[in-house]
C-alpha cells in the first residue's frame, strides 16, 4: 500500500493539472467522429466567436478572484454597457469613440461603487456584488424603459430614432475582430498577472490579506483596482455583445454571468497553478464553448444544456477543493 | 470513569508514515501507561505531532501496530481512537470550540453529538450539572452558562481538557499546550494535569519548553527526524542532555552575542497610545542596538509592535526616524519610512502559505525587482532570493516550493528574510522564536545580530526572558500596555525582568 500511494497521487495530480485539456481533446475527438461538420474550419471559428464574450467577462471575474474577492455583478455591468452604448448610437446619434468611452466610463463608476462597498464599508464581496448585480440590472432596465433598443425604434414622442450604428462599431462583433479582441485580452492579462509587480501583488493580496497588509502592500488600492478592472472587462464584453447583436436586449448580459464564473473556476487548475489566471480561464471558456456547440450538433436540446454546464462546473470545483484539503 | 488503579499500557510499535516527499515517521516505537505523564520532545519536523495524530486516529495510512495491554487495537479514524479513550487537545483551541455556545455545551459537545441517540430534547439541568462536576474534578471554576467566546485562551484550553474528560478517557494528548500561556496560567495547567494523573489517566505532553517538561513529566521520549532517539526516566536526564538528543549534537545554550558599537538614535517615540492596550509609550532605539520589549502574555507586546508599524490606529506625541518625523498612517507608509515588522502570528500574518518561497521573500520589496511599466525582473529576483535562502539556511528544495510545505522554523526564516531583502532601518520582531526549534532559533538570533552589526535599530519583543537577556542591549519591561521599567541588559536578571513584568514596583 505504501508503494502504491505516491503513484496514485501522481495520477491525480496529473489529472488536476491537465484534466481540462484532456477533456477538451476527448470532446473534440468524440464530436469529430459522431458529427460531420464539427471539425470544419467554419465551425471551429464559430466556437471561438461564441466564447469570445464569455472569455472577456470571465477574465474580469478572474481578476476579482485573484485578490481573494468575487464579482457577481459582471453580468449586470455587461447589460448596462450594452444598453448605454446602443442608446448613444441610436438615441443620441453619437460616434463610435464617444459611445464606447462613455459606456466604459459608466461601468467604471459601477466598479468603483463595488469597491467602495467591499473595501470601505467592508461588506463581504459576494454579498456586495449580489446587491449591485440587482441594482445595476435595474438601472439598465430603467434606463431603457424596460424594453429593447433597436435601430429605427419608435421614440416616446412618436418620432423614429434617427441614429445608426457605425460600421466600425459593427465590425467589433464580427469575425475576426471579436476573436482578436479576446486573444489580445487573454495575452495581456496573462502577462499582467504573471510578470508585473501589480499582478504579483494581486496574488499576494488574494493569498493572505493580513500578511499582505503587514508587508506594506496598500491593500485598498489593489482591491479597488481589481474591481475596476473587472467592471472594465465586463463593459468590454457588453460592448462586444451590443455590436454582435446590433441592438440592446433586456438583460442581455446576465446570461453570461454563470458561464464566466464557470470558466474562471475551471481555469484555476490549468498547469497546476491553483490560482485564477487568464490562459486557464480561456481554456475553461473553450471547454464550455465546445460542449455547447457539440451538444447542439448531436441534438441535445438547448434547454438541457445547463445541466451539463453545471455538472462540468461542479467537477472543476471538486478538483479545486479536493486538492485544497 | 477510569477509576481502576491498574495501569493500562499503550504500545505503538514500528509506526511508519509518509507524505508526498517526506517520510515523517520511520518505524517509531512509543510506549506509555495510564497514570504517567510522558513527554514527547523533538525539534520541529521531528514527527512528534505526526505520531500523536496517528494515535488520535487522524491518519489512516500508517503502517505498524498499536496495542493496549498487549492486545492489538485498530485506530484508523478519530472515532476509533475516541472509543478507546484516546483524546487530544491541540494548540489551536479556537478551531475546536463553538464560541457562541456556553461552557457546558462545549464541554459536553461530544456527548451531545454522539450519545443522544434518538432523544431529541436536551436536559439542560443535567448538562450543566455534569459539566460542573468535570470542572470540579479539575479544580477549575468557570461559569458553565457563559459563552466560551468570553474566556481567555487558557480558560478555553481548560474547557477542551474538560471535554476530553467528559467521556471515559485513558490517554490525553496535549500538543504544545503551554505555548500561548503566561507563567501563572501554565502553573494552573500543571495542577490540572496533576489532578488528571491521579485519576489513572495517561498524559502525553508535547512541548518545546524543556524546563516545563522536566517539571511535570516523569518519562520522556525524544524524536529526531522521524526516528525515536531514546526513551528515559526524566530524572536520568538534564535539559542539556535532552537538547543534545534532539539535535544529535552538543548544543550550548549560549547566545551569539556580538559586540557592536552603538551609534546615534535611529527611532525615537514618545506618547504613543493605541485604542486598546498601548498607553503613553516612550522609547528609543539606536543604530546597532537590540532593544528588548519584555512582557508576559497579555501585556500588550503585539499591540505595541503593531502600533509601531502603523498597523493599528494610534495617537503619538512625537516620533522620528533618523531625525526625520515618522508618520504613522498604515503599514505601507511605515515600510516607506524604513520600518519592518516580523509579526507574531506567522501563518496568519507573516507568510503566504500558498505562494512560493520566492514570492514570499520579495513581497515587501517588489519595486526593487520591477522595471519599466512594472514588469518584474525575474532574473534579479531569483538571484536575490537564492542568496537569501543560502544566507538564512532555509531548508527548501527550491525557491519555487510553496511555503506552506516548509517546517515552522523555515517559515519563520522566510518571514524574516522578507524584511532583510526590503532593507529597513528599524526592525521590529514580535516573538520571532515562537514555535521554532532550537536550531532555527539559533539561526534567527545570529541573523538579528548581523542586522545590528549592519547598523540597524532592532526592537525585539518576547515573553521568553532568557532570550531577551541573551541577545538584547537594553530592555523595556511592559506591563498592562505601559513601559514600567528600562533596564541595561548586562546588569539585569531573569528574576528582575519577571518582577517588573508581573507588576512589581
Amino acid at each position: 500500500m505504501a508503494a502504491l500511494r505516491p503513484r496514485k497521487l501522481d495520477v491525480f495530480g496529473f489529472l488536476y493539472r491537465w484534466g481540462t485539456i484532456i477533456t477538451i481533446g476527448l470532446l473534440i475527438l468524440f464530436f469529430g467522429v459522431v458529427t460531420k461538420s464539427f471539425l470544419s474550419p467554419g465551425n471551429l471559428i464559430n466556437i471561438l466567436r461564441s466564447i469570445s464574450i464569455v472569455t472577456v467577462i470571465a477574465i474580469g471575474v478572474s481578476l476579482s478572484l485573484s485578490v481573494g474577492g468575487f464579482d457577481l455583478s459582471v453580468g449586470s455591468v455587461a447589460s448596462l454597457a450594452d444598453a448605454v452604448v446602443i442608446s448613444l448610437f441610436i438615441w443620441y446619434g453619437r460616434g463610435t469613440v464617444v459611445s464606447i468611452v462613455v459606456a466604459v466610463a459608466v461601468c467604471l463608476v459601477v466598479g468603483g461603487f463595488n469597491a467602495f462597498l467591499i473595501v470601505r464599508v467592508r461588506i463581504p464581496d459576494m454579498l456586495a456584488t449580489l446587491a449591485t448585480m440587482f441594482i445595476f440590472q435595474g438601472v439598465a432596465m430603467t434606463y431603457t424603459n424596460g424594453g429593447s433598443i433597436t435601430a429605427n425604434m419608435m421614440m416616446p414622442d412618436g418620432s423614429t430614432a434617427a441614429g445608426k450604428l457605425t460600421g466600425a462599431f459593427s465590425a467589433i462583433g464580427q469575425v475576426p475582430a471579436i476573436i482578436l479582441i479576446m486573444i489580445v485580452v487573454v495575452i495581456v492579462v496573462q502577462i499582467y498577472l504573471s510578470s508585473t509587480k501589480h499582478g504579483r501583488y494581486m496574488y499576494v493580496v488574494g493569498g493572505n490579506m493580513e500578511a499582505a497588509r503587514l508587508s506594506g502592500i496598500p491593500l485598498g488600492r489593489y482591491r479597488t483596482a481589481a474591481y475596476l478592472i473587472s467592471s472594465a472587462f465586463a463593459a468590454l464584453g457588453g460592448i462586444m455583445l451590443a455590436s454582435r447583436i446590433g441592438s440592446s436586449q433586456v438583460n442581455a448580459g446576465s446570461a453570461y454571468l454563470m458561464d464566466a464564473v464557470a470558466a474562471a473556476y475551471i481555469g484555476f487548475s490549468l498547469g497546476g497553478s491553483g490560482k485564477p489566471n487568464a490562459v486557464g480561464t480561456f481554456i475553461g471558456a473553450v471547454l464550455i464553448g465546445i460542449l455547447q456547440n457539440g451538444l447542439v450538433m448531436v441534438s441535445v436540446p438547448y434547454y438541457a444544456m445547463d445541466i451539463i454546464k453545471g455538472a462540468v462546473l461542479a467537477l472543476a470545483l471538486a478538483l479545486t477543493y479536493i486538492r485544497k484539503k | 470513569m477510569a477509576a481502576d488503579a491498574r495501569p493500562v499500557v499503550l504500545d505503538m510499535e514500528q509506526i511508519s508514515i509518509s507524505f508526498p516527499g517526506v517520510d515523517a515517521l520511520k518505524s517509531v516505537d512509543f510506549r506509555t501507561e495510564t497514570g504517567v505523564s510522558h513527554a514527547l520532545v523533538g525539534a520541529n519536523g521531528a514527527g512528534k505531532s505526526t505520531l500523536m495524530k496517528v494515535l488520535a486516529g487522524a491518519y489512516a495510512h500508517y503502517s505498524g501496530r498499536i496495542l493496549m495491554d498487549g492486545r492489538e487495537v485498530r485506530i484508523r479514524s478519530p472515532r476509533e481512537a475516541k472509543s478507546l479513550g484516546i483524546e487530544a487537545v491541540y494548540q489551536e483551541v479556537d478551531t475546536a470550540l463553538v464560541p457562541s455556545l456556553s461552557v457546558a455545551e462545549n464541554i459536553m459537545l461530544d456527548l451531545m453529538v454522539n450519545d443522544m441517540g434518538c432523544r431529541q430534547l436536551v436536559r439542560w439541568r443535567n448538562l450543566h450539572e455534569q459539566a460542573r462536576r468535570i470542572l470540579e474534578q479539575l479544580h477549575v471554576s468557570l461559569d458553565t452558562r457563559a459563552p466560551v467566546s468570553r474566556f481567555s485562551l487558557a480558560e478555553k484550553q481548560m474547557v477542551l481538557i474538560a471535554r476530553a474528560l467528559s467521556k471515559e478517557c485513558r490517554f490525553l494528548i496535549l500538543d504544545e499546550p503551554t505555548a500561548p500561556l503566561s507563567t501563572a496560567e501554565t502553573g494552573e495547567l500543571f495542577s490540572v494535569i496533576r489532578a488528571i494523573l491521579q485519576r489513572n489517566i495517561g498524559v502525553i505532553f508535547i512541548s518545546h519548553r524543556l524546563p516545563e517538561v522536566t517539571g511535570i513529566c516523569s518519562r520522556v521520549t525524544v524524536l529526531r527526524d522521524g526516528l525515536r532517539v531514546d526513551e528515559r526516566r526524566i530524572q536520568d536526564l538534564d535539559t542539556g542532555r535532552i537538547v543534545e538528543m534532539m539535535l544529535g549534537r552538543r548544543f550550548e545554550e549560549n547566545f551569539p552575542k556580538r559586540r557592536v558599537p552603538i551609534g546615534d538614535t535611529v527611532l525615537r517615540i514618545s506618547g504613543l497610545s493605541d485604542e486598546s492596550k498601548v498607553r503613553d509609550v516612550e522609547l528609543h532605539a539606536r543604530a546597532g542596538e537590540i532593544v528588548g520589549i519584555a512582557g508576559l502574555v497579555g501585556a500588550g507586546k503585539s499591540e505595541l509592535c503593531k502600533a509601531l508599524f502603523g498597523a493599528s490606529r494610534v495617537s503619538c506625541r512625537e516620533a522620528s526616524i533618523h531625525g526625520r518625523p515618522y508618520r504613522f498612517r498604515d503599514p505601507h507608509a511605515a515600510v516607506r519610512q524604513g520600518v519592518g515588522l516580523v509579526p507574531e502570528e506567522r501563518r496568519r500574518e507573516g507568510i503566504l502559505v500558498g505562494e512560493s518561497v520566492a514570492v514570499n521573500l520579495t513581497a515587501a520589496s517588489l519595486s526593487d525587482f520591477s522595471g519599466a511599466l512594472g514588469f518584474l525582473r525575474f532574473g534579479s529576483e531569483k538571484k536575490t532570493v537564492r542568496e537569501m535562502i543560502k544566507r538564512l539556511d532555509i531548508r527548501t528544495p527550491s525557491e519555487n516550493q510553496k511555503v506552506g510545505f516548509l517546517s515552522g522554523g523555515n517559515q519563520q526564516k522566510v518571514s524574516v528574510g522578507k524584511w532583510l531583502i526590503a532593507n529597513a532601518e528599524v526592525y521590529v520582531f514580535d516573538e520571532p522564536t515562537k514555535g521554532v526549534d532550537v536550531g532555527a532559533k539559533k539561526d534567527i538570533f545570529e541573523l538579528i545580530g548581523s542586522l545590528a552589526e549592519a547598523g540597524k535599530a532592532i526592537i525585539y519583543a518576547s515573553c521568553e526572558f532568557a532570550e531577551i537577556l541573551g541577545i538584547t542591549d537594553r530592555v523595556y519591561v511592559l506591563y498592562d500596555g505601559r513601559i514600567v521599567k528600562e533596564l541595561e541588559t548586562s546588569n539585569s536578571t531573569e528574576e528582575e525582568l519577571l518582577f517588573y513584568a508581573t507588576g512589581g514596583t
